[in-house]
């Protein structure tokens, strides 16, 4: 449908006003709301990222692409509450105790959703025990942490070690990121993955989620 | 010398190449949509910041206690190779206050991502450019009192890098007292407001803060900023 191409390219030019429009226009002609989302707004965010990907376009025009799609998204969640659209999985982030840096939390939160996650955002300084009650009560699969301090990074840790311990670790997967974190810390704490980056951490939250 | 500055929001203002750098857009043919961004949050920063500094001289004694922290330092460090050939050493925090965090919580409550991460590159970088005003005014007012180690320089150092733990945070700031420009210390040993950085002014010969980067952690290091700031002291 023309209306669901336009609404994507809307998204990929980052023209919320448009976007906006487009997806009144939509939910007007009847069409379901996951069709617009999926086929519209994850549609424009998908390219978005792989442009991203490749270098073609900056962080800004990634997050002024960003802002459209919710613009079509806040139009949608009337629908998506009668509706019951399931998402590609429920995750749940936070930046760990002690730490307030959230920007990086922040653009994998707005990564995620544009990518059709369902995404809970704890917010800053999140005690382990709240990431791991957050996730079972709200039936997260996966729970993403970041750090920007070396001395806030073994919270992280708690968060792997209670799920271990209350045999949730099969359930429920971690995947840890922020500046200090690589890719050994992640090993040796025992968190399923670690992202790199924004859009790597969506790559592999994906791989997480099997159904995604 | 112990006080508090503050300044303009003017004065801080960083450069555009710093920021723009931060949020990972190269300065060369800036596509207009974010160079308008750009502009946008150069505003909210003029408007928002509230730029304070304290600065208070400390003996090499008394920093060899600040410095040595909860004796979480890695064994050698620049610092306590550099800091013991000193002339002068002074304790700073420099921060943007309050208002500019919030500024930036407030673009992304609103959904104005891009934005927010301008302002929070451009918040970082103006963080940056207040230090350097300390490092500077400093080095002046040594140069005023007739500080005179032929070539001097004066060049800042601070908790969390080059092997100084991010715990010396506490003794430092029980030493300089920077709440009196709004910042507190978190258990984490994080500064709040989040736009805040700290650290020690070390007057001293060029040659001695010319170290070469063969400290154990210098491999794993990322930014090898020491070595711009180095090259940049040398061609003075």
């Amino acid at each position: 449908m023309k209306l669901l191409v336009q609404t994507a390219n809307g998204v990929i030019g980052g023209d919320d006003q448009r976007v906006a429009d487009l997806t009144r226009q939509l939910i007007e002609q009847g069409v379901a709301a996951k069709t617009i989302l999926d086929e519209g707004l994850i549609a424009g965010m998908d390219t978005v990222g792989q442009q991203f990907k490749a270098h073609e376009i900056f962080l800004p025009d990634v997050l002024l692409a960003a802002k459209a799609m919710y613009a079509g998204m806040e139009l949608l969640k009337p629908q998506f509450i009668e509706e019951g659209v399931p998402s590609l999985g429920r995750v749940v982030i936070g930046t760990i105790r002690g730490d307030l840096h959230d920007i990086g939390k922040n653009l994998v939160g707005i990564m995620l959703k544009g990518a059709g996650f369902d995404v809970i955002d704890l917010g800053k300084d999140v005690p382990p025990e709240d990431m791991v009650r957050a996730a079972t009560e709200r039936e997260a699969s996966v729970i993403g942490m970041s750090a920007l301090l070396t001395t806030t990074m073994p919270a992280m840790q708690e968060v792997v070690e209670i799920l271990e311990r209350d045999g949730l670790s099969k359930e429920i997967s971690t995947i840890v990121g922020g500046a200090p974190v690589t890719k050994d810390f992640a090993r040796d704490i025992g968190a399923t993955a670690h992202g790199y980056d924004a859009a790597n951490a969506v790559e592999r939250v994906k791989q997480l989620i099997p159904e995604a | 010398m112990n006080q508090a500055v503050q300044w303009t929001a003017a004065e801080v203002m960083p450069e555009r190449e710093p920021v723009l750098e931060l949020i990972g857009v190269p300065d060369e043919d800036v596509p207009e949509h974010i160079e308008a961004l750009y502009d946008g949050a150069m505003q909210v920063l003029s408007d928002v910041a509230e730029p304070a500094g304290v600065v208070s001289e400390i003996s090499e004694a008394d920093f060899a206690e600040v410095y040595a922290g909860d004796g979480r330092n890695d064994p050698h460090t620049p610092v306590a190779d550099i800091f013991p050939g000193a002339d002068r050493l002074a304790l700073f925090t420099v921060t943007m206050g309050e208002g500019t965090s919030a500024a930036i919580a407030k673009c992304f409550a609103s959904h104005d991502f891009a934005l927010g991460s301008m302002l929070d590159s451009a918040a970082s970088a103006a963080v940056e450019r207040a230090a350097e005003l300390v490092e500077r005014s400093y080095e002046e007012a040594l140069c005023a009192g007739g500080w005179e180690a032929p070539p001097g320089a004066v060049l800042r150092y601070s908790p969390g890098y080059c092997g100084w733990h991010v715990s010396g945070q506490r003794r430092l700031f029980d030493y300089l007292e920077p709440e009196r420009i709004g910042v507190t210390l978190r258990s984490s040993f994080l500064m709040e407001p989040l736009k805040s950085t700290s650290g020690v002014l070390i007057a001293a010969p060029q040659d001695v803060h010319a170290f070469a980067p063969t400290y154990s952690f210098c491999s794993r290091c990322e930014t090898k900023g020491c070595r711009q700031r180095i090259r940049a002291l040398l061609a003075r």
